[in-house]
């Protein structure tokens, strides 16, 4: 379920390491199972998952505001299980960003600075730099209080707070939460620049999948306390390793069957609609067992006699979407398969209640584990 | 411009009017139907505890019973010069005569004296007797020699002084008694040093309430952070130990400290049976000041905890966490993050508690001895006892603006914007 080792780019001593961690607030379940999890200096990982699926409890433990029951974090090299938080030196940013409503935007950013008794104009300088960074250095911000700044303001005081004191490591959890779509995408690519630009390493929790393709360099998908998949944006989502990912991360069709035979990375599938396919096998455990079949609706093919499995879907619905026209078909037995076409000049006219072929290339088609 | 015909000057409605007109008698309706349902209550609070409170805070000024009782005497004394050393001439003993055979018959000739009795002692009995004797006296044009046969008081010119100084309607006598201070005949000048008292009551009330304030500031602050930190289900249950005391009748609660604190009492046993106090070396805790801020700060505590911790609640846990997050130890994060912005639960809390104990009057009546009372036990032996209400209201008047100066003050400094009651 879980691949580690193949895929840390870095070559060196892992950065940030998480050692069979595990955490319990009850003492009767676990929170978080058997973390295994290297991240190398300089990556933006995410930790991407539905809510309650151990991702921020993660977050807590790295920051320190949370106590591992079992296992073992390593930053740098150096155990950091019993250092506590202040002694870390790992930047945070929150999710309704926590600036001292009662101090103003350059006492906010000197805070971390004279805690650590740097000499006035040492702080004043890096005040200066770290808000002219987040493009707040102009002079009227300096002194207003965050309750005086908009939504997206606030966002890039945060930020700017937990870069000041040049930390390896910065934690943002949610951080965009608050901010309104379009502000949302923009401080997206602002925060993915900032990160090229310093070369911190950047370990980012969210449960907003398209934030996550968008920024990082790998996205450890968590749902039930486990890491579910950890790989690079891409390939999370052209090769999901099991049904939650495939469903998680984008838009996906399932089709569910049995497996008769098996060879070669290919299986064949008996669908419960009485027809049998051909599929990639990736999760499925052998003949016998109940796959599910992953295909993404962008890779199915409308009457193209070429594609190698060959099925009858009826039409249901049909969306304009300008970009795309989005089909809702019926396919062995269900009715939620979705078919994006694209709303190009030779596109196919298709009518409501038609039943038109429909077909795939085996490689776009995963047999995984049965959800 | 706004009407949309171009002609400039006020806007109008509908119906020829002008707007801001139908907009004031539309708003009318709705204020008339809001003061109606608030009527009831509004009669009832002018009646019941305004009008009372202006009736009492007028009586510190009210004199009228000098010139209404002596009416004649009042005038013949104007030309008097109450310095000159002598006392007035015949015509004010005639007037004086005429005056107390009206009083004699309605009986307001003792009221006259127990009210000059308080500027000068002594009065009161010299205008009993003159009463039993007024009607025998004859108006032969020596009834100076007369009235001082009498009572030699009458002889005296200090006597007159007083009349003739409190002959006004209204008076500011009852205020310069509040602050050790009388009405001469060389104008205002400062009470004998022992009968001074009010100055020295009020500075110890604003001492023990500032202590008390204080002490339960100092209680309560480690209460509240607590009841607010610790999870909801925990600090619902500590909260009911916090309530508690306010649910359990005062008396009962001050009468309990008394079993505990006198110098048979449990703590005092427990300190002997220990061995840290020998027997013959109690400790007296109460009866006195010590007494009365144990038993204060014990009972003012939950007006503090409640607003600290209803304050405390709202700041949310993300700040000290930040706090940390960038580098601060618990102490800085506490005292530069989350201490600032818990005080406007302590200036609500602070100036609620302050204001309460000021005015306290039980608790000090009951555990403060001699030494541990207010000025609020004065105000109520004025009241019920020596039934001085002119003094008594005096002392409110004072106590109520010393009050209002310390808020306008708190106003200034802390800035009443940044007190939060929840």
């Amino acid at each position: 379920m879980l691949a580690i080792g193949d895929i840390v780019p870095d070559q060196e001593r892992a950065f940030v390491e998480f050692d069979g961690v595990q955490k319990s607030y009850d003492g009767e379940t676990l929170v978080v199972k058997n973390l295994n999890l290297e991240i190398a200096r300089g990556e933006f990982l995410t930790m991407l998952g539905p809510s309650g699926s151990g991702k921020t409890t993660c977050l807590m433990m790295l920051a320190g505001f949370e106590v591992a029951t079992h296992g073992q974090i390593s930053l740098g090299g150096r155990p950091i299980n019993n250092i506590p938080p202040h002694k870390r030196g790992i930047g945070m940013v929150f999710q309704n960003y926590a600036l001292f409503p009662h101090m103003t935007i350059a006492e906010n950013l000197a805070f971390p600075l004279q805690v650590r008794r740097m000499s006035r104009a040492e702080v004043d300088e890096k005040v200066q730099r770290a808000l002219d960074m987040v493009q707040m250095g102009g002079s009227e911000f300096a002194g207003r209080r965050p309750a005086q700044l908009s939504g997206g303001q606030q966002q890039r005081v945060a930020l700017a707070r937990a870069l000041v004191f040049e930390p390896e490591l910065v934690l943002m959890d949610e951080p965009l939460g608050a901010l309104d779509k379009q502000l949302r995408e923009h401080m997206q690519f602002e925060i993915k620049h900032l990160h090229e630009r310093l070369g911190v390493t950047v370990v980012y929790v969210t449960h907003d999948q398209s934030e996550a393709l968008t920024m990082s360099d790998r996205i450890a998908v968590f749902n039930d306390g486990v890491i579910q998949q950890l790989a690079t944006p891409e390939d999370l989502y052209e090769r999901p390793e099991n049904a939650f990912v495939a469903q998680f991360i984008g838009e996906n069709n399932k089709l569910d069957g049995m497996v008769t035979a098996f060879a070669d990375r290919e299986a064949r599938v008996h669908l419960d609609g009485a027809e049998e396919i051909g599929a990639l096998a990736v999760n499925c455990r052998g003949v016998g067992f109940r796959t599910m079949l992953s295909i993404r609706p962008e890779r199915v093919l409308i009457a193209e006699p070429s594609a190698p499995n060959q099925l009858e879907g009826r039409v249901v619905e049909l969306i304009y979407l300008g970009d795309h026209i989005r089909c809702r078909m019926e396919v062995a037995g269900r009715d939620d398969f979705i078919v994006k076409i694209p709303n190009s000049a030779k596109h196919s006219v298709l009518k409501v209640g038609e039943t038109i072929p429909i077909g795939w290339l085996t490689s776009d088609c995963r047999a995984l584990d049965a959800a | 411009m706004a009407n949309g015909e171009g002609v400039s000057g006020p806007i109008l409605a509908a119906d020829g009017r002008p707007l801001k007109q139908s907009l004031a008698r539309a708003l009318r309706m709705q204020k008339m139907r809001a003061l109606a349902l608030i009527a009831p209550l509004l009669i009832f609070i002018l009646v019941t505890f305004a009008a009372p409170i202006a009736d009492m805070l007028f009586r510190s000024i009210e004199n009228s019973i000098v010139p209404a009782t002596l009416p004649l005497t009042v005038k013949a004394l104007e030309d008097w010069d109450d310095a000159s050393g002598k006392p007035p001439g015949e015509e004010a003993f005639a007037a004086l005569h005429k005056d107390l055979l009206v009083a004699v018959d309605a009986k307001a000739h003792t009221k006259l004296g127990s009210r000059l009795n308080y500027e000068q002692t002594g009065i009161a009995s010299l205008l009993r007797k003159t009463g039993r004797h007024v009607k025998r006296m004859k108006e032969d044009g020596n009834l100076a020699a007369q009235f001082a046969k009498v009572h030699k008081g009458w002889a005296d010119p200090e006597t007159w002084g007083t009349v003739k100084r409190f002959s006004g309607s209204h008076t500011s006598g009852y205020f310069l008694n509040a602050v050790d201070a009388r009405l001469g005949s060389g104008g205002i000048e400062a009470r004998p040093d022992n009968e001074r008292i009010y100055i020295f009551l009020f500075e110890r009330t604003l001492f023990l309430s500032i202590v008390i304030t204080v002490s339960c500031l100092l209680i309560g602050y480690p209460v509240a952070f607590l009841l607010a930190t610790l999870p909801m289900r925990t600090s619902n249950v500590l909260m009911i130990l916090v309530l508690l005391p306010f649910w359990t009748s005062l008396l009962v609660r001050t009468s309990a400290w008394k079993v505990l604190l006198q110098q048979q009492g449990v703590i005092n046993d427990t300190l002997v049976f220990v061995g840290l106090v020998a027997d013959d070396a109690r400790l007296a805790m109460i009866n006195n000041q010590t007494g009365t801020i144990i038993a204060m700060t014990h009972i003012l505590l939950p007006f503090m905890i409640l607003p600290l911790y209803s304050v405390m609640r709202t700041i949310p846990p993300s700040y000290m966490r930040a706090a940390k997050s960038l580098g601060a130890t618990d102490w800085t994060a506490f005292w530069r993050v989350y201490f600032p912005q818990s005080v406007p639960g302590i200036g609500a809390g602070s100036i609620l508690v302050f204001i309460l104990s000021i005015g306290y009057y039980i608790t000090p009546e009951l555990v403060g001895g001699t030494s541990g009372t207010f000025i609020s036990n004065r105000i109520a032996y004025h009241i019920s006892s020596s039934l001085n209400w002119g003094l008594a209201a005096a002392l409110g008047v004072i106590l109520l603006i010393v009050v209002l100066v310390l808020y306008w003050l708190y106003d200034r400094i802390v800035g009443i914007d940044n007190v939060k009651l929840g």
